[in-house]
């Protein structure tokens, strides 16, 4: 998992609260082989909407979501994780996040923040005055700035210390590294090896 | 210490035993332990976007030696030497060679004699022993505990975290004694054990535990029967189910391809025969189940959970005082198209499925075939039999079985999971009904609509003679020759 401390880019004033799981990506797409190329799927059903958002040129590029409150309810899937990801979205903030996409987005470094509705629809006011405008989140400083609008935002303690050491639950493991191979080397000859083949 | 004796070593469960030894770092503060895991298997259903994740994070298999795969889940049982048809199938089956490739992991592919379903394969191989960890991204991996190994189901994340690290967190378990006493009745197997065990602790009555299954009935079984029960212990909710080693297990597994050898044969037996839960070690909760008073058993629901003895007749909802079981009840019996009061043997089948990783080994194939044998299968039944894994499939041939099974009427397939749910082209039909000796009766498992009852191969050969549900006894009570096994001294009266 990459390290994460800065990011900036364009954000999207995403006017919408109670965004599931399943419109963040429709069951359909869960039949796939990979972790990757699910930006296609992304909110598919509503880019069928010429007016959306993220169908305007100015949002072309983005990678900050600003979303109203309960974004990620709904079906457990991973793929909604991914496929934000994969359209090129780094950071979401919200006033509220549902548990398991929170966690989801946690271990795959997708940062999630919080701020309350009064300071999103700040947010907002200051995105949707100037269409593209970039915003820089500083998870160092658990700060969300956009022009001249300067906010904290939420994340706890541990998933921050994960994202800022790009920690994914592999890499937790593996910085015990040599626990594993110490084990390894203790490791009985009778018990099983797949390799050579007999 | 001012004591110079060495302290008792603090008594133990067989479970426990293997947990402890394969603790790699002890979590703190109640975080999970780290525990190491001895054999990763591996399918395409669940794999690969685990190893999507390996290749995104630059990431290798940390020990390939420990890791094998296998196709099943979605390979057809007919045409084996053609294209798959339907391309998610194709497309599952053709990504996880391309990554067993990239990643140096043995493969045994559609065709190879090693092929077949993933926990009929470890065991054969010799790949499943005593003592050691066992995982699979598939909910069934409890078979392999039939061996005295810890060997439960895994999310494809956590897959993912095998094949980096060949370690899992993992949280602390109970324990569960299921002690089976006495001797199974002429006609009653390991099947009907399990069923009645589910029936009477419930779909959840496991969660949280691992089970050990002990007592006379149960060290009475040959290893292919301890899978059958162990399998299907997720069924009832359990983390894993492990019987502990015996005789039967060193015989079943001397001499196999993967089995330790010499010097280090002698190592593993000296150490597997400490395996067994002490005799003052204590379960966190005990079951006990009377051998002398099971008979042949089967699902009317649809949750394996929703059994009886297939003398008895389908169950009345207004009867269950718990208004959420009364309620799940009237579902299952709409669903399942059945009447209160109708007898279990009254109930006639469309089809007969004989396989899956419940029972599709060679002592299941050979006590369906020793039913069939010289008989026709009832009109308008089909009977389809499906071999665990293309050896089993050879193994059973040599035995004549599949000649057998095709002069019943019967079709004798390629290996696989098949039937079981359908993932290939082996469904039921709306509608239909099937008795299947698999592992799952849930709505639509074997095909949407499809109406599916568990039973052991000794009762599913018997339905498949007859037409209705029907035990051993049932052909004996019609006049059909039985192999003298399967005949209770007092006559029929199971």
């Amino acid at each position: 998992m990459e390290k994460v401390s800065t990011i900036t880019g364009v954000a999207v004033p995403f006017r919408r609260s109670n965004v599931d799981t399943d419109q963040i990506i429709p069951a359909v797409f869960l039949k796939r082989v990979t972790k990757t190329g699910y930006d296609d799927a992304l909110f598919s059903a509503w880019r069928q909407d010429p007016e959306f958002i993220l169908n305007q040129p100015a949002y072309a590029n983005p990678r900050i979501l600003i979303a109203g409150p309960d974004f990620g309810t709904g079906s457990s899937r991973e793929h909604a994780v991914w496929a934000l990801r994969d359209f090129g979205f780094r950071a979401v903030i919200s006033p509220k996040f549902a548990d398991i996409f929170r966690g989801n987005a946690g271990k795959q470094g997708l940062l999630t923040g919080v701020v309350d509705e009064p300071t999103v629809e700040r947010l907002w006011a200051e995105l949707e005055a100037s269409p593209g405008l970039e915003a820089t989140v500083d998870l160092e400083a658990r700060t969300v700035t956009v022009g001249n609008v300067s906010v904290r935002f939420e994340i706890d303690d541990y998933t921050r210390w994960r994202l800022l050491e790009g920690l994914d639950d592999i890499g937790l493991t593996l910085r015990d590294e040599q626990a594993i191979t110490d084990f390894e080397s203790r490791r009985e000859a009778w018990r099983p090896t797949t390799l050579p083949a007999r | 210490m001012t004591d110079s004796s060495p302290a008792a070593p603090r008594p133990r469960t067989l479970a426990e035993k293997v947990w402890d030894a394969h603790v790699v770092s002890k979590g703190q503060n109640g975080e999970p332990d780290l525990i190491y895991i001895d054999l990763h298997l591996v399918h395409e259903v669940t794999s690969p976007q685990a190893f999507d994740g390996l290749r995104m994070a630059g990431r290798p298999v940390r020990r390939p030696d420990l890791t094998i795969a296998t196709e099943d889940h979605n390979t057809p049982t007919l045409a084996i030497d053609k294209p798959i048809a339907e391309p998610t199938s194709r497309k599952q089956i053709e990504t996880l060679r391309a990554n067993c490739a990239e990643f140096g992991i043995r493969l045994h592919s559609l065709g190879d004699i090693e092929q077949g379903i993933v926990h009929v394969v470890g065991p054969q191989l010799g790949l499943t022993m005593p003592g050691i960890t066992v995982v699979c991204g598939d909910s069934h991996t409890s078979t392999h505990g039939a061996f005295g190994a810890m060997a439960f189901g895994i999310g494809t994340s956590e897959v993912e975290h095998v094949l980096a690290t060949q370690t899992l967190p993992l949280k602390p378990f109970k324990t569960m004694a299921i002690t089976v006493e006495g001797e199974l009745k002429p006609g009653v197997t390991a099947k009907d054990i399990i069923l009645a065990v589910i029936a009477k602790i419930g779909t959840g009555g496991g969660q949280g535990y691992v089970l050990e299954y002990r007592g006379s009935a149960i060290r009475s079984l040959s290893m292919d029967g301890r899978m059958t029960i162990c399998n299907m212990s997720i069924e009832a909710g359990a983390r894993a189910g492990m019987v502990a080693p015996d005789e039967t297990t060193f015989a079943y597994l001397k001499g196999r391809p993967h089995a330790p050898q010499g010097a280090d044969w002698d190592a593993a037996v000296e150490y597997w025969r400490t395996l067994a839960t002490d005799d003052d070690a204590v379960f966190d909760a005990e079951v006990f189940l009377d051998a002398n008073e099971l008979e042949p058993f089967v699902t009317w629901g649809t949750n394996p959970g929703q059994g009886i003895s297939l003398s008895q007749t389908v169950p009345d909802p207004a009867a269950i005082a718990d208004p959420n079981e009364r309620a799940a009840a009237e579902r299952a019996l709409e669903y399942m198209a059945l009447t209160p009061g109708t007898p279990m043997k009254e109930i006639p089948v469309d089809v007969v499925f004989m396989g899956s990783c419940t029972n599709s080994r060679l002592d299941d194939l050979r006590a369906f075939a020793s039913i069939i044998k010289g008989k026709k299968k009832a009109e308008g039944v089909d009977v389809i039999v499906v071999p665990g894994s293309a050896r089993v499939r050879i193994e059973a041939e040599a035995e004549g079985i599949d000649k057998i099974v095709e002069e019943f009427g019967g079709e004798w397939r390629f290996a696989g999971c098949s039937m079981c749910l359908g993932m290939n082209p082996d469904q039921l039909q709306p509608g239909q009904r099937s008795a299947s000796t698999s592992n799952r009766n849930f709505e639509g498992r074997q095909g949407k609509g499809g109406r599916t009852h568990l039973v052991s191969p000794l009762v599913a050969a018997s339905t498949a003679v007859r037409g209705t549900l029907s035990s051993v006894a049932d052909l004996v009570a019609d006049g059909h020759e039985v192999d003298a096994r399967y005949v209770s001294i007092e006559g029929a009266t199971v």
